[in-house]
């Protein structure tokens, strides 16, 4: 009844060819991102920033990087935790090298580290499709890992080997560090988000998103229209990786504070794939789905059952949470392979006849 | 029907063409030259080759022997995508459009050869980039209209039926503009008034854009219809070539498709 589309005429093709050609579309995620910049910081307390709102916006950003992989140029990869270890030690790296630099600056050097190391690790996917791919990318996830921990210099030769976020300010106000307030580097978090939120919708609406499609749709029928599918695939390991090395940044210097290389494991490159997986393959609305369901679902474990008035022991907790998460991926397979975006675009739909579906 | 039209010189001439897979010759020393403007088709029984001469020509598959020359330059092995550039378009046998895509993107995708803009301007959505994907998106819907498929723009063309398919895929491959269209058995699986809708659509094609059409057809009606000039291959050998009326008649076509009694 409120959703109307219905006497929307578009009467020229920049206003078709809009991000949101429809009014309350736009309306909608204009009022979202007003509402994320203005009332969340008065009404969301430390622990909400903290535990909630920073890692969703982190994973978001690292689900963008995989969704344009994956989900729209179709290379498989479970290189996601290497890429963003990538990003978050060179941004280390280079912050404690270069500590005058701007912090924000560092996050974009660090992803196009991030997107060279990516591009090495695409070459494989000239010559290798599907599940193969992947398990050259998971190559890519352990050997990274283990450089990082092997060669000292990455960690600035502390014996932990732990790397710790150093204090840095940008404009005055302190970003990172272990003083920095939560509510500020949520705001830093969340401009990159939604910085590169657009960027990438650009992206994938344009002729770089139509060649991804075209390889993942069919590639041979791509390189007889005139792709060149080497060159499309590599660049979308390289901006895909980018997305990736600039969340790991965020990852380390917004949200952990201080990390190891664990924190960048195998899990991380799957919980991201799951992101996508269930939010929706080829959305980049279903990224930001997935990481909401993703990272909310461990705390909805966490504190429904004491609301509830009973307790529940910590491990079964964690088993739940990854029953929760096969059982949700096997049915959204089956169901719904495009995943909880196509569930939205049905439930639009259903609302532009509502209340009168006749 | 040679309606007064202007055909010009040699676009593409194939010369001693061999392929082969393993033991099995594909193509035996096939020549033929397609000339600008005209409609050529191929035509011949099952497993003639066909295709596989299509394939060659947008360097899907490299000949062991022979050579191509396309527009006065014999080229070397090359890529189909380098082919794509040089302005060779082509439909399937079976339909290969993104399925996932619209059939505006699929149009779209089709004019990438055309477009320019980098990924960061793409990125920004700035200034070039942004005029590039309105221009481009003029000439789409162009061809939207030229095809009549104005209905189905935004479907995405997984869910279209077969013959609004076929025509999407065709529009696809004008898109690029081309100078020479391959079409590989355009009217398969199609009944009389789709048929004749494309027929249609590829004299148009060959009449208003002036773009010389080499065609593969099992439906000999339609392939007399409009082509300028056929060859037949039987086995791999191009055992025929001339006008339409040339072909009915000749002897050598006759017991290729009625078979002849060895006795």
């Amino acid at each position: 009844m409120f959703y109307r589309e219905a006497g929307q005429f578009k009467t020229t093709y920049a206003g078709d060819q809009a991000v949101f050609p429809i009014l309350q579309d736009r309306a909608f995620v204009i009022a979202v991102i007003l509402f994320a910049f203005l009332v969340v910081p008065f009404i969301a307390d430390d622990y909400w920033f903290q535990a909630i709102l920073i890692p969703f916006l982190v994973f978001s950003m690292a689900a963008i990087g995989l969704n344009l992989l994956t989900g729209y140029a179709g290379q498989l990869s479970l290189g996601t935790g290497g890429f963003m270890a990538v990003g978050g030690y060179m941004a280390y790296k280079m912050t404690t090298a270069f500590p005058d630099l701007n912090i924000l600056i560092i996050f974009i050097l660090a992803g196009l580290i991030a997107a060279v190391v990516g591009i090495l690790f695409g070459i494989p996917s000239l010559r290798i499709k599907g599940f193969y791919l992947a398990v050259t990318t998971l190559a890519a996830q352990f050997f990274i890992l283990w450089l990082f921990n092997k060669v000292p210099w990455f960690y600035n030769y502390f014996s932990s080997g732990v790397i710790a976020a150093p204090p840095r300010s940008v404009a005055g106000i302190l970003v990172v560090g272990p003083a920095s307030t939560p509510m500020v580097r949520y705001l830093v978090a969340l401009s990159f988000v939604v910085v590169f939120t657009l960027a990438a919708k650009n992206l994938v609406r344009g002729r770089i998103g139509r060649s991804w499609m075209a390889i993942r749709d069919m590639d041979i029928a791509a390189e007889i229209i005139g792709i060149r599918p080497f060159q499309v695939k590599l660049l979308a390991f390289a901006i895909s990786s980018f997305y990736c090395g600039v969340a790991g940044a965020m990852f380390l210097f917004l949200y952990l504070g201080s990390a190891e290389t664990e924190a960048f494991n195998i899990n991380v490159s799957f919980d991201v794939l799951f992101m996508i997986i269930i939010g929706g393959l080829g959305s980049i609305l279903g990224s930001f789905l997935g990481a909401a369901f993703i990272t909310l679902l461990p705390i909805l474990l966490t504190n429904l059952p004491p609301h509830l008035g009973f307790s529940m022991p910590i491990d079964l907790q964690s088993h739940i949470e990854v029953i929760t998460f096969g059982a949700l991926i096997i049915f959204f397979l089956i169901v719904e392979p495009h995943g909880l975006a196509r569930l939205w675009q049905i439930g639009k739909e259903k609302l532009r006849l509502w209340p009168f579906p006749y | 029907m040679a309606n007064g039209k202007k055909i010009g010189d040699v676009l593409l001439s194939v010369q001693n063409i061999n392929l082969s897979f393993g033991g099995v010759q594909a193509l035996v020393d096939v020549s033929f030259d397609v000339r600008k403007h005209e409609i050529f088709a191929i035509i011949g029984p099952n497993g003639a080759g066909k295709s596989s001469m299509l394939n060659v020509i947008n360097g899907f598959y490299h000949p062991q022997g022979g050579t191509i020359t396309y527009r006065g330059v014999t080229r070397a092995r090359m890529r189909p995508h380098e082919a794509a550039r040089q302005g060779i378009a082509r439909t399937f046998q079976n339909i290969a459009l993104f399925k996932g895509m619209s059939t505006l993107d699929n149009i779209m995708t089709g004019r990438n050869t055309l477009m320019s803009s980098n990924f960061v301007l793409q990125a920004l959505h700035w200034g070039p980039a942004w005029k590039e994907e309105k221009a481009h998106r003029e000439m789409a819907e162009e061809i939207i209209d030229f095809l009549q498929i104005e209905a189905i723009r935004k479907t995405p063309t997984g869910r279209l039926p077969y013959g609004l398919q076929k025509r999407v895929e065709l529009g696809r491959a004008l898109a690029a503009e081309p100078d020479l269209l391959l079409l590989d058995e355009p009217m398969a699986g199609m009944n009389l008034e789709e048929k004749e809708d494309m027929c249609r659509f590829i004299l148009d094609v060959n009449d208003e854009f002036g773009t010389t059409i080499a065609l593969i057809e099992h439906d000999m009606g339609v392939v007399m219809d409009i082509s300028d000039r056929v060859a037949v291959l039987d086995y791999g050998r191009k055992i025929a070539e001339g006008t339409p009326g040339e072909v009915r008649v000749n002897q050598d076509v006759i017991d290729a498709y009625l078979g002849v009694s060895h006795d």
